[in-house]
C-alpha cells in the first residue's frame, strides 16, 4: 500500500474540532509498516488523541530515534516538524529541542531497542532531568528493522522467531511523573491514556506493548496480540477530561479517583482495584513486580505526579522561549566588556 | 664561584610545586606583580591529573621584548618539590640560580656546581611565626614571593595593592598575606644582598592588554555570541570553559525584571548526550555549543555526521590534549585536526577555526555561532590545553556594538505565507546553503521531516542514487561557501625575498613569532602563512606555490594540518618540511629556531656544494 499516495479529498460528513481541524489534518504520511503493526495503532491513537485534544498540529515536535518505531512520527502530524536523529539518543535530541522552545508539545517517539538497549542511558536521564515531554516506548520486545533479535525488553524464556530462547531478564521501562502501560490493540485505554500523557507537564512514559506481526506475533513470544490479550491485568479504566470542557463525573463512590493536573485537566479514574493508588511510586513498582510474577502484564496509569515540575523549572530559565532571544537580551555589549577587561589586569 | 646569569626583564622563572600546596595562587601573584610594574611575560601551568600530592610547576617567562611563547631553559629555578628535586636542579640553565629551603642541610651531591644557590630558611621562619600546619604550609609560599621579590627588587607597593584588591571583600587576609610577604621579603634583604644577577624593571611593555586564560575567554565570547544552550560533561581541559560561560551568564544574562535565566546549561551525562542536546536545540532554533576534549570528540563521532547531513548549526569548541586514547589529560597538543576534519562515516568535511590566543579565542566563540546558523553545520573551535587553561597576555576583548547576529537562511511566517518555494535542501542561490524552517513557524507551511537518511531537495525521503549525489554535491558547494566566509589566513612578509615558506596555526603563534625574530636575526628569511580556518581558502595554496619549500609547524606526530592540506589542495608532499613538537609541552621558540635553521642550513651547504 505504501507506494499509493494518500488522496485529499476526504469525506464531507468528517467532524471538525474546535480549532475546525478534521481527523484527517492530524495524519501523515502513509505507513511503510507492515499491515497490521501495532505501531500504526499507536500512531492512529496519537492522531486521536491531538485531534480530541484541539492541539494545533504545528505546535508538536515529534522526534524519535532508529528503528521501526522511529519512523512513525512521519505518519502522523504531517504539519508538525519531525527528527529522526540516531539511534538511542532521542531523549538528548528532545532535551535540547525543548530547551530551544519550551512552549511546544513535544513527542519522544521510540521502541524498546532505542530505548531499553542503546538507549537506556539517555532515557533515564532525560526522565531524571524532567523534560517536559511524551515519551512513547513501542514496546514489541523484538528488532523489527534487523529481522527478529531480541530486545533488551524481551522477556526471559520468551523465543524468537528463528527459535531462539532469550536467557536475558527484561528491562522494565518505569521511573517518570507519570508513567503509564497499554497496550496497542486497546484504543479505549490507549487514547485518554495519550491525552493525559500529553497535557502532563515533566515527562510521561507510555509504555505500549505492541507486537511485531512478522517477528513477535508467534507461540512463544510474551507480546503476542494472543498473549497480551490473554495476560492483561488493567490496572484501572481511565477517563480524561480536558481543562477547558464541562466536568461531569459519574458518581461510583469508592471507585472513581480524580486526578487534575497542573493545566486544570482531570484524569478520571475508574479503579478495578480498591486498593491501586496510582500516587505510589513504591507500591506501583511492587505490583508491577507481584503481578508480572504471577505471569500478567499491568496496563493503565501506573504513576501519577500531578504537581510534578520541569526542566525548564529546574534551570528558571525566561518563560520566553529561548530560540526567540535576540542580541538586546543576549549580548551584553561593547561598555560591559570595558569593565570585563579592567578585571583581568 | 659559579658564573652568573644577569638579565634585566629577561629570564625564566619556573617553580616547582606539590599539587594543592596552595602554591598556584602564590605564583600567580608573583607573575600579576610582574604585569603590573608593565614587563610583558607567558606563564603556563604544567600540571599532573591528580588533585593532591603530585608535582606541579608553573613556569615564568618575563619578557621585556614582549615575547610570549615558551622560551625554553630556565634560569631561576624555585624548588619546593623534594620529589622532582634532582630532575628541577639539573633543568637550571648554567649559571642560573636555585631558590631552595635552607632549613635543613642537603649533602653538596644534592646541588650542582654551576648554579647559583640562593637558601632561604622558610620552614624555619614558618615554623617560628606560624603555629597552625595549614598557615605554615599557604603562608611559605607568600614568603618565598617575597624573598623573590627582593631578589628581583619587584616594587613592594605594586605586591600590597595587588593583595588589598585580591582580599578586597575579606580584609583581615590583607594583613596576614602582607606579614608573610614581609618576612620573605625582609630575610632576602639582609641576608641574600645581591645573591641574584636576575632583575625586574619598570617598564611600559604592557599597556592595556589583559591577563585571560582562553577557556574564560572563549566562555565570554559564547556570552557575546548569542549562546542559549550549553550541554557539556566534564573532560580536562576544556571544563573551565563550560563553567567560565555558567560564571559569565550568570553575570549577563539574568532577566534583570524577571530574574530568570537567558540561558541554559546542562552538565548531561556523557559526551554523546551533550552533542545530541546541543544538536536538538540548534534544529529548534536556539544557539547552542558543547566544550570538550579528543576522547569527547571520539564519541561524539557519530551525532557529528547527522549534523553534517541533516545541516544543524551546533558549535564545538575542542580543548586539545595530548592523545591518543587519555594519552596525556594535562598536557597540550593540537592532534585532533583529523579527526575533527573529517569526523563521522561516511563523505564528511567539517569547517575548523583555529584561534592564536584567548583574544582570539573569544573573537571565534562569537564568530563560530554566526558561521553555524550561516553554514548550517557544526564549527569546530579548535583551541588546546596551552591557550585553554593558561593566562595569556592578550589585547584587551573589543564588541561593536553596531554587530548583529547573522542568524542564516530561516523561513519567516511571512515568506511561508506569501507561499515562497520552501525546498529544505534546495540551493536556491547557488551557494549550496537552502533554507531551514523552524517548528511551529507556521500552520500549514514549512513542516519537513529532519533524518539522517538520504533525502530529496524536499526533504522527502529517497534512495535514488541520482538524488543522493545531488544532495552530496550539494554539501561541497557549502564547503565552498565556507571558504569565504571564514577567517583568512594571515601573511607576514619576510624582509628579504625568500624562496622559504612557514605555515603555522593556534598556539605556536607565539613561540613562531620570536622564533622568526631569531632567524632573521641569523641572516635567515621565510615568509609566514598563520592558518586560522579550514577549509583552506585560496590564499593557503597560493602561498605554497609562491615558495619552494615551506615549513609546517605543528604539535602533533603525524603533521596533521600539512596532511590535511596536502589533502584537500592536491600540493605535492614534497614541498613541505614538516617541524613537529608533540611532546605534552608547548613548543618553544629556541625549537623552532633550531629546526628551521638546521634545515636552511643544510640546504645552503648541499648548493654550495653542488
Amino acid at each position: 500500500m505504501t507506494y499509493i499516495t494518500k488522496p485529499k479529498l476526504h469525506h464531507p460528513g468528517l467532524k471538525p474540532n474546535a480549532l475546525g481541524l478534521t481527523h484527517r489534518d492530524y495524519e501523515g504520511s502513509v505507513s511503510t509498516l507492515c499491515a497490521g503493526c501495532g505501531h500504526d495503532s499507536i500512531s492512529a491513537a496519537l492522531i486521536q488523541a491531538c485531534y480530541e485534544l484541539n492541539i494545533e498540529p504545528h505546535r508538536v515536535a515529534k522526534l524519535s530515534g532508529i528503528g521501526c518505531s522511529s519512523k512513525t512520527p512521519d505518519y502522523l502530524l504531517g504539519q508538525s516538524h519531525g527528527f529522526n536523529s540516531v539511534h538511542g539518543r532521542m531523549p538528548s535530541v528532545l532535551t535540547g529541542a525543548n530547551l530551544a522552545n519550551r512552549e511546544l508539545i513535544y513527542f519522544g517517539i521510540s521502541g524498546d531497542g532505542d530505548s531499553a538497549s542503546i538507549g537506556l542511558g539517555q532515557f533515564a536521564h532525560a526522565v531524571r532531568r524532567g523534560v517536559d515531554m511524551v515519551y512513547i516506548c513501542e514496546n514489541n520486545g523484538v528488532y523489527g528493522l534487523t529481522k527478529g533479535q531480541f530486545s533488551a525488553t524481551a522477556d526471559q524464556g520468551s523465543k524468537s522467531k528463528a527459535g531462539g530462547l532469550n536467557t536475558d531478564s527484561p528491562i522494565d521501562l518505569v521511573g517518570a511523573s507519570f508513567v503509564a502501560r497499554s497496550f496497542s490493540g486497546d484504543k479505549h485505554q490507549l487514547v485518554p491514556l495519550l491525552k493525559a500523557a500529553i497535557t502532563h507537564q515533566g515527562p510521561a512514559i507510555l509504555d505500549v506493548i505492541s507486537p511485531c506481526v512478522q517477528f513477535n506475533n508467534h507461540a512463544g513470544s510474551t507480546k503476542s496480540y494472543d498473549f497480551v490479550r490473554a495476560h492483561n491485568e488493567a490496572v484501572n479504566r481511565l477517563d480524561f477530561l480536558p481543562a477547558r470542557s464541562e466536568i461531569t463525573v459519574e458518581h461510583e463512590p469508592g471507585t472513581v479517583a480524580h486526578v487534575t493536573q497542573h493545566d486544570g485537566s482531570v484524569i478520571k479514574l475508574a479503579k478495578l482495584h480498591a486498593d491501586y493508588d496510582p500516587h505510589d511510586r513504591v507500591r506501583a513498582m511492587a505490583y508491577l513486580q507481584e503481578r508480572h510474577a504471577a505471569g500478567e502484564i499491568v496496563t493503565g496509569l501506573l504513576y501519577v505526579d500531578e504537581n510534578a515540575d520541569d526542566l525548564h523549572a529546574h534551570l528558571d530559565t525566561v518563560a520566553r522561549p529561548l530560540n526567540r532571544l535576540g542580541e538586546k537580551e543576549l549580548c551584553p555589549g561593547g561598555a560591559a566588556l570595558d569593565a570585563v577587561n579592567a578585571s583581568y589586569r | 664561584m659559579p658564573q652568573r646569569i644577569n638579565a634585566v626583564n629577561d629570564f625564566v622563572v619556573k617553580f616547582a610545586n606539590v599539587n594543592g600546596s596552595g602554591s598556584a595562587s602564590a605564583n600567580e601573584l608573583f607573575a600579576k606583580c610582574i604585569l603590573r610594574m608593565g614587563v610583558a611575560l607567558a606563564s603556563r601551568n604544567i600540571f599532573p591529573s591528580n588533585i593532591q600530592g603530585l608535582p606541579t610547576w608553573y613556569e615564568v617567562r618575563v619578557s621585556g621584548e614582549g615575547w610570549l611563547g615558551r622560551r625554553g631553559g630556565v634560569d631561576l629555578m624555585v624548588a619546593m618539590n623534594p620529589q622532582t628535586w634532582d630532575k628541577d636542579v639539573a633543568s637550571i640553565d648554567a649559571g642560573g640560580y636555585l631558590l631552595y629551603d635552607s632549613t635543613k642541610p642537603l649533602p653538596p651531591s644534592k646541588f650542582r656546581e654551576d648554579v647559583n644557590l640562593i637558601g632561604v630558611p622558610l620552614t624555619d621562619i614558618c615554623n617560628r611565626t606560624y603555629s597552625d600546619p595549614r598557615q605554615r604550609q599557604l603562608f611559605k609560599n607568600i614568603i618565598y614571593v617575597g624573598a623573590l621579590s627582593a631578589l628581583l627588587e619587584i616594587d613592594t607597593d605594586v605586591v600590597e595593592k595587588l593583595l588589598s584588591e585580591q582580599f578586597k571583600k575579606r580584609p583581615e587576609l590583607i594583613t596576614s598575606n602582607v606579614k608573610a610577604f614581609r618576612l620573605g621579603y625582609d630575610y632576602a634583604r639582609e641576608n641574600l644582598a645581591g645573591a641574584c644577577g636576575l632583575k625586574v624593571q619598570h617598564a611600559g611593555g604592557v599597556g592595556n592588554r589583559i591577563f585571560i586564560a582562553g577557556n574564560d575567554a572563549a566562555g565570554l565570547g559564547a556570552v557575546y555570541g548569542g549562546a542559549t544552550v550549553c550541554a557539556w560533561y566534564p573532560i580536562t581541559p576544556s571544563t573551565s570553559l563550560a563553567e567560565a560561560f555558567t560564571k559569565h551568564c550568570k553575570k549577563f544574562r539574568v532577566d534583570p525584571e524577571m530574574k530568570k535565566n537567558n540561558f541554559a546549561i546542562v552538565q548531561a551525562e556523557d559526551e554523546i548526550a551533550a552533542i545530541g542536546i546541543v544538536i536538538g536545540a540548534g534544529w529548534n532554533g536556539a544557539r547552542s555549543f558543547t566544550a570538550t576534549s579528543g576522547p569527547g570528540i571520539s564519541l561524539m563521532q557519530e551525532f557529528f555526521g547527522l549534523a553534517y547531513f541533516a545541516e544543524i548549526p551546533a558549535v564545538i569548541f575542542d580543548i586539545q590534549r595530548g592523545g591518543p586514547s587519555t594519552g596525556m589529560p594535562t598536557r597540550t597538543q593540537q592532534s585532533d585536526v583529523l579527526l575533527c576534519a573529517y569526523a563521522s562515516h561516511g563523505d564528511t568535511k567539517h569547517v575548523l577555526l583555529f584561534p592564536k590566543d584567548p583574544g582570539e579565542s573569544f573573537e571565534m566563540a562569537a564568530h563560530s555561532f554566526d558561521l553555524a546558523e550561516r553554514l548550517q553545520t557544526p564549527i569546530f573551535v579548535m583551541m588546546d590545553l596551552d591557550i585553554g587553561m593558561n593566562d595569556w597576555l592578550c589585547e584587551p576583548l573589543k564588541w561593536d556594538d553596531a554587530r548583529r547576529y547573522d542568524r542564516g537562511k530561516v523561513m519567516t511566517y511571512e515568506e511561508l505565507e506569501a507561499g515562497k518555494n520552501f525546498g529544505r535542501y534546495l540551493d536556491v542561490d547557488g551557494d549550496g546553503i537552502p533554507y531551514r524552517s523552524l517548528p511551529a513557524t507556521h500552520p500549514t507551511r514549512g513542516a519537513f521531516f529532519t533524518r539522517g537518511t538520504s533525502r530529496d531537495r524536499y526533504a522527502k525521503y529517497s534512495e535514488e542514487g541520482s538524488v543522493y549525489v545531488d544532495n552530496m554535491q550539494r554539501l561541497l558547494r557549502k564547503f565552498e561557501t565556507a571558504k569565504t566566509i571564514t577567517p583568512k589566513p594571515i601573511l607576514r612578509r619576510a624582509r628579504e625575498k625568500t624562496r622559504y615558506g612557514a605555515i603555522y596555526y593556534g598556539s605556536t603563534s607565539p613561540a613562531m613569532d620570536e622564533a622568526l625574530a631569531a632567524l632573521d636575526a641569523k641572516g635567515m628569511h621565510l615568509d609566514t602563512l598563520r592558518v586560522r580556518a579550514f577549509p583552506f581558502s585560496d590564499e593557503v595554496v597560493d602561498f605554497i606555490h609562491a615558495h619552494d619549500q615551506v615549513f609546517l609547524v605543528e604539535q602533533n606526530r603525524d603533521a596533521q594540518l600539512q596532511k590535511l592540506i596536502v589533502n584537500e589542495c592536491g600540493i605535492d608532499p614534497a614541498r613541505f618540511i614538516s617541524i613537529l613538537h608533540y611532546d605534552g609541552t608547548p613548543i618553544t621558540a629556541r625549537f623552532i629556531t633550531s629546526a628551521i635553521a638546521e634545515r636552511m642550513n643544510l640546504a645552503s651547504r648541499k648548493e654550495a656544494a653542488e
